[in-house]
């Protein structure tokens, strides 16, 4: 049965394949730096033209995140934002943009303190498409992937560049909506360069039908959106760019959502 | 991975799928390791020659008495001041065995990071620490310790500041460095193969003191007791005594300043079940599953979190957790300092607190035995108990 939330993102991929397009999906967090201002900041991503929208929940302890997202998550909790707060956001944003794919990022202790089935039904109720447990692998998947379908949430899984067939067969087994292509080891953050060592695996995980690979970690210019497009990626994510505009504009929420906006804006024009 | 890293429920590995390789190559690495006779006996050389084990098992004199005979597992007398050593060694051998060339680890009192400098500098390893910006203002002697044996002691300024923070940092350099750098993490918490390798490096003390109970008492202790923040020096000790179920066995944790004042370390006591640092555990939390800050005196039970296999011995019952305040280990450090001329570490006293709290309740009846884990020395605890007791100690003397 096809549920309606993989319609989104299959759409989305669709639509853009068709003008020939890469997708440009940028990533903030939720309640950043108050509920807001990060309402506005949502539909400057859509303004600016983003394709779908990645989205977390704030996390006392972000592992995967480096220092620009930890920051933001802690801004966001200092704030007194709450999981059901941030929820609440994805829910405006839904019906103000019925047609744009959410992707969450969340940490597992958030979903299994809701309970996994409640997690996974508050997010459908939100509207969200797709869910991404930051420090669930493939190895311990099952169970959330299971839970976040029958919810009729699709689970994304990452892979990385050095994953191995084990792991990239169950990825293609469990995943949904699209593949984390993670660009190179570390921690989320802005580099200079995206050393991108990916390439050789979209062929292996177009073979085993995953869903299709959008490259994030390190994604801060447009020209590594280019690049990741050129190696075969269906598009790019990009995070910490994102928020560091967010973060240095504390206190000007008009700056920040003009600068968003304005690199949503860029960073979409590459993916053409 | 060849197996799945549980205890019971809890257990498994937790981590972003980019540091996924290097949990499956430690996992094969140690279990190939150990059943290699070569490592087995350079460990073995290093615990005995370089470390000083066996350490002693000592009955106080003078605390206890007939009816509460208190024997302390003087791993205080170790190499580096604490139980730490033992499995660090293990583990330092292991990164050159996978041919690491530098090791990173987080620490809270600074004991770990100090076994790990150690190591560092006996096996040319470059070795950085991670410790809560907090943490180095009160162990400053440790810091100093740390970088006079060479290693970079980097302070986590996020969160608290605490043991939690540097955790977090230690992971994300991992994520990146994986390749050529070992993370030895101190402690049975972590993702899998962590809290297995960990204990299985630690058991030594435990089967030590085993056998030298057996041979002083001619039985087994009414009660095994030991601290636990993360957990290593308590299953270290307990490990072997699991299927002695005559023997109860104690877990003391950070009582901070009441059980009830939430300002504490009494994770499972007070906690419930979640994922903390790769794996599924126990952990103090708020409403919306928000790890919360932990307090105690002692920086290496400042922890809101423990390790998995405790999670599971509590659930089973097996451990009895119980807890003991920043007042009560404070009068016990004083206690075994001036009876004994044992000066413990704060995490150790908490562990004997629990002790003196039997001693002082059992006035009748047939004699009690208890094995009291000394995990650590007190040195590193001198300028905190100077501002702690100083007042005090003047007035006194």
């Amino acid at each position: 049965m096809k549920t309606h939330t993989g319609d989104r993102y299959a759409e989305a991929f669709r639509a853009l394949r068709s003008r020939g397009e890469g997708a440009f999906v940028p990533f903030l967090v939720l309640g950043d730096p108050d509920l807001a201002t990060s309402a506005r900041l949502l539909d400057a991503l859509v303004l600016g033209g983003a394709d779908a929208v990645e989205l977390g929940i704030p996390f006392s302890d972000p592992i995967a995140d480096g220092p620009t997202i930890q920051a933001a998550a802690l801004r966001a909790l200092g704030a007194g934002v709450r999981p059901v707060d941030a929820l609440e956001l994805v829910e405006g944003f839904r019906a103000r943009h019925p047609r744009v794919p959410v992707g969450l990022l969340v940490y597992a202790n958030l979903v299994e303190h809701a309970g996994r089935e409640r997690f996974y039904g508050a997010c459908a109720g939100a509207g969200v498409d797709s869910v991404l447990v930051a420090d669930v692998p493939a190895f311990e998947a099952r169970p959330f992937a299971a839970a976040a379908r029958a919810s009729g949430i699709a689970p994304v899984l990452i892979a990385p560049p050095n994953a191995t067939s084990a792991t990239l067969d169950r990825i293609a087994e469990l995943g949904g909506a699209y593949t984390y292509c993670v660009a190179r080891r570390g921690v989320t953050g802005v580099r200079d360069r995206l050393e991108l060592d990916a390439g050789p695996l979209f062929g292996e995980l177009e073979r085993r039908g995953a869903p299709p690979p959008l490259v994030g970690f390190g994604i801060s210019r447009s020209e590594h959106v280019r690049e990741a497009l050129a190696a075969g990626a269906a598009g790019a994510i990009c995070g910490s760019a994102v928020v560091e505009r967010v973060g240095r504009n504390v206190g000007a929420p008009e700056r920040a959502v003009a600068e968003v906006r304005e690199l949503v804006q860029r960073m979409k024009s590459a993916t053409s | 991975m060849r197996t799945d890293g549980r205890f019971g429920e809890f257990g498994g590995a937790f981590v972003p799928e980019i540091l996924f390789p290097a949990l499956e190559e430690l996992e094969a690495a140690f279990l190939e390791a150990r059943e290699d006779p070569a490592f087995t006996a350079e460990l073995e050389g290093l615990l005995a020659d370089y470390a000083g084990r066996p350490t002693p098992l000592y009955r106080c004199r003078n605390l206890g008495g007939d009816l509460v005979r208190i024997y302390l597992k003087r791993e205080d007398l170790l190499h580096g001041g604490a139980h730490k050593t033992n499995q660090v060694l293990g583990q330092a051998l292991l990164a050159l065995r996978m041919g690491k060339r530098r090791i990173i680890a987080e620490t809270g009192a600074g004991q770990h990071g100090v076994a790990t400098a150690m190591v560092g500098a006996l096996l040319g390893l470059e070795t950085r620490i991670y410790m809560g910006a907090c943490d180095v203002e009160r162990q400053r002697s440790n810091v100093f310790r740390m970088e006079l044996l060479g290693a970079e002691v980097v302070p986590v300024e996020a969160g608290s500041g605490t043991l939690k923070a540097a955790i977090n940092e230690a992971l994300r350099d991992w994520s990146e460095s994986y390749p050529d750098t070992h993370y030895l993490l101190g402690t049975v918490a972590g993702p899998h193969p962590f809290p297995y390798m960990v204990r299985e490096l630690q058991r030594v003390i435990g089967r030590e003191a085993r056998a030298q109970i057996l041979a002083a008492e001619g039985r087994l202790p009414h009660q095994a007791i030991a601290c636990v923040g993360g957990g290593s020096n308590a299953l270290g000790l307990f490990t072997d005594f699991v299927l002695d179920e005559a023997v109860e066995l104690v877990g003391v944790e950070a009582a901070g300043r009441g059980l009830d004042s939430g300002e504490h370390g009494a994770t499972l006591q007070r906690g419930r079940p979640g994922v903390l640092h790769g794996s599924r555990t126990v952990l103090l939390q708020d409403d919306d599953g928000q790890v919360a800050e932990s307090h105690s005196i002692s920086a290496g039970l400042d922890y809101p979190g423990v390790g998995p296999e405790h999670a599971h011995l509590a659930a089973t019952g097996r451990v009895r957790y119980v807890g003991a305040t920043d007042d009560e280990a404070l009068a016990a450090f004083r206690e075994l300092t001036r009876k004994e001329g044992i000066l413990p570490a704060f995490e150790s006293s908490h562990a004997l607190a629990h002790a003196l709290r039997i001693a002082r309740d059992h006035v009748s009846g047939e004699p009690l035995v208890l094995l009291v884990n000394l995990s650590g020395r007190g040195d590193k605890d001198l300028e905190a108990a100077r501002e702690l007791l100083g007042d005090e100690q003047r007035s006194a003397g």
